[in-house]
């Protein structure tokens, strides 16, 4: 057990002696993986942010039923009756022509417009809010009743929110692709790190194994190397995080004052956080794992 | 201890540097493997030490043979040899403690125990106030030296030295020598590869003296 610690302890000791001693490269290469990994970090906050501001306006959806202009007294008497038996309505409201011509002309900003017009062009409509409040059913609902007798449209007030939806998705497998893309390359990034060490000391990687040393041996301090690369890079990426994050809440601050909402781009949350930096650790060892490996397998004859 | 049974080695596109080879060594005993260059002192010595596998015949060390071994062993077979190289294959990027440090880290050796068997090797070869300088820092006979501590550091049960006097003057080879057969005195297997037998060999060491001359890779009595 002791000596199983010590076998790690010692390479970590060795690494993070060369690692001080060479405190500048360190310091640039976390830097560099701090960077690529804060790009899709902070396209990752801003999408989730916004798909909270979507989120907290997609809870109450309703839906317009504009009917025909002629449409009969006992087609009404119908579509009232299915709105009211209907399983996935959850209330309903009737404003009829009359109520909303005068509804028009009593407001101040319409009544212009309805001076204008010699007659009464608004339809018969109900305003429906369904149970249900998910994107599809609510559609399904939208295209059922658009085929109910009398109806001239049944429109879902919500659509903008939809688009804004598929928009935040195509935004999130933009990240996808950018995390695998930038990931790809912190591995060759860190795997040539790891590569141009293994360089400086292959002298040392040749005599250990002229005297006994298993791989293992040999790999472990550039594993130890690489994940503490990008452990650092990991550590770096969050601070860069919370930078951007409370520079640009100055600005939003301003513009949500603006529509008077309490909106503030959050800070990345703990299970971000922890799933950024051991991603980053994750590829580290792994640029290392290939590095040595290659050089392990070239100077296999001896 | 070590066995030969007709082995042979041919390095790909090359004849043969060992050729049809069978002897056997003994715990204790002090062997000196001769010849001329190229005549494949350093070929055999390899062979004997694990750094190579023979293209033909049995090489027995401790009763493993070498050919039949998985990779994964190769390591710890090494590990029962002290290595003496022709060019030292000493670090220069750290000093002369760390580098007799490094058998005992591969070993799994560390803290007060390595530090103690480290100052000990050290002391043993005469370089023990230079613990902390740089190997470059040192004379031809001093490096030589520093090889040998850590050659032993590790308490290996054979000692193998690939022409440790080659570039040393009579009195630093007589030095190093001296050290060697003092490890032969305790016990430990040690086969010295030379140009030509040592004339000032010590009467005491004489006797046990065992050699193998080589020439074009065969064993001649």
């Amino acid at each position: 057990m002791n000596q199983w610690l010590n076998q790690h302890i010692q390479p970590l000791r060795m690494v993070l002696g060369r690692m001080r001693q060479n405190l500048l490269g360190t310091v640039l290469m976390c830097c560099v993986m701090g960077v690529t990994l804060s790009l899709p970090a902070i396209l990752f906050t801003i999408v989730d942010n916004l798909g909270q501001v979507a989120g907290g306006i997609e809870s109450k959806p309703q839906l317009s039923l504009f009917l025909k202009l002629d449409a009969s007294s006992s087609a009404k008497e119908a579509i009232t009756e299915q709105l009211k038996k209907h399983p996935d309505i959850a209330k309903y409201e009737f404003v009829s022509k009359e109520s909303a011509w005068e509804q028009m002309q009593q407001n101040a900003n319409t009544a212009d417009i309805s001076a204008s017009l010699n007659k009464n062009p608004l339809p018969d409509a109900y305003f429906v809010t369904p149970k249900d409040i998910q994107p599809k059913s609510v559609q399904r609902l939208q295209k059922e009743m658009q085929q109910w007798d009398g109806v001239e449209l049944a429109q879902v007030d919500s659509n903008w929110i939809q688009r804004l939806d598929t928009v935040l998705k195509l935004g999130k497998k933009a990240i996808f692709v950018l995390v695998a893309l930038l990931g790809f390359a912190l591995v060759a990034v860190i795997g040539n790190t790891i590569r141009l060490q293994i360089m400086t000391q292959l002298e040392e990687i040749e005599v250990s194994k002229l005297i006994g040393a298993t791989n293992q041996f040999i790999r472990r301090p550039f594993l130890y190397a690489g994940t503490l690369y990008g452990l650092g890079g990991g550590l770096a990426a969050w601070l860069i995080v919370l930078a951007v994050v409370q520079l640009f809440n100055t600005s939003v601050t301003e513009i949500a004052d603006l529509y008077a909402s309490q909106f503030r781009l959050s800070m990345p949350n703990a299970p971000i956080t922890i799933s950024m930096l051991l991603s980053a650790v994750a590829l580290g060892w792994l640029g290392a794992f290939v590095a040595v490996n290659r050089s392990l397998a070239k100077i296999k004859k001896l | 201890m070590i066995k030969f049974d007709r082995v042979s080695k041919r390095y790909p596109g090359s004849f043969d540097a060992i050729k049809n080879t069978s002897f056997e060594i003994e715990q204790g005993d002090l062997v000196f493997v001769t010849g001329t260059s190229g005549a494949g002192k350093s070929t055999l010595l390899k062979l004997i030490a694990g750094l190579e596998r023979p293209t033909s015949g049995t090489v027995l060390i401790n009763n493993q043979n070498v050919s039949q071994l998985k990779a994964a062993a190769i390591p710890y077979l090494r590990r029962n040899f002290g290595l003496i190289f022709q060019d030292h294959k000493l670090l220069y990027d750290r000093n002369c403690y760390d580098n007799v440090a490094l058998p005992l880290h591969i070993n799994g050796v560390l803290g007060d125990e390595a530090a103690k068997r480290i100052r000990a090797a050290l002391d043993k070869v005469g370089l023990l106030s230079k613990e902390k300088s740089m190997p470059i820092t040192l004379s031809g006979g001093e490096q030589q030296r520093l090889a040998i501590a850590r050659a032993v550091v590790s308490r290996p049960s054979i000692l193998i030295a690939d022409e440790p006097t080659g570039n040393l003057d009579e009195d630093y080879a007589t030095d190093i020598l001296d050290f060697l057969y003092a490890f032969q005195q305790v016990g430990v297997t040690v086969i010295i590869a030379s140009h030509e037998l040592p004339h000032n060999i010590p009467d005491n060491i004489k006797n046990v003296v065992k050699v193998l001359h080589l020439q074009h890779g065969e064993l001649t009595a």
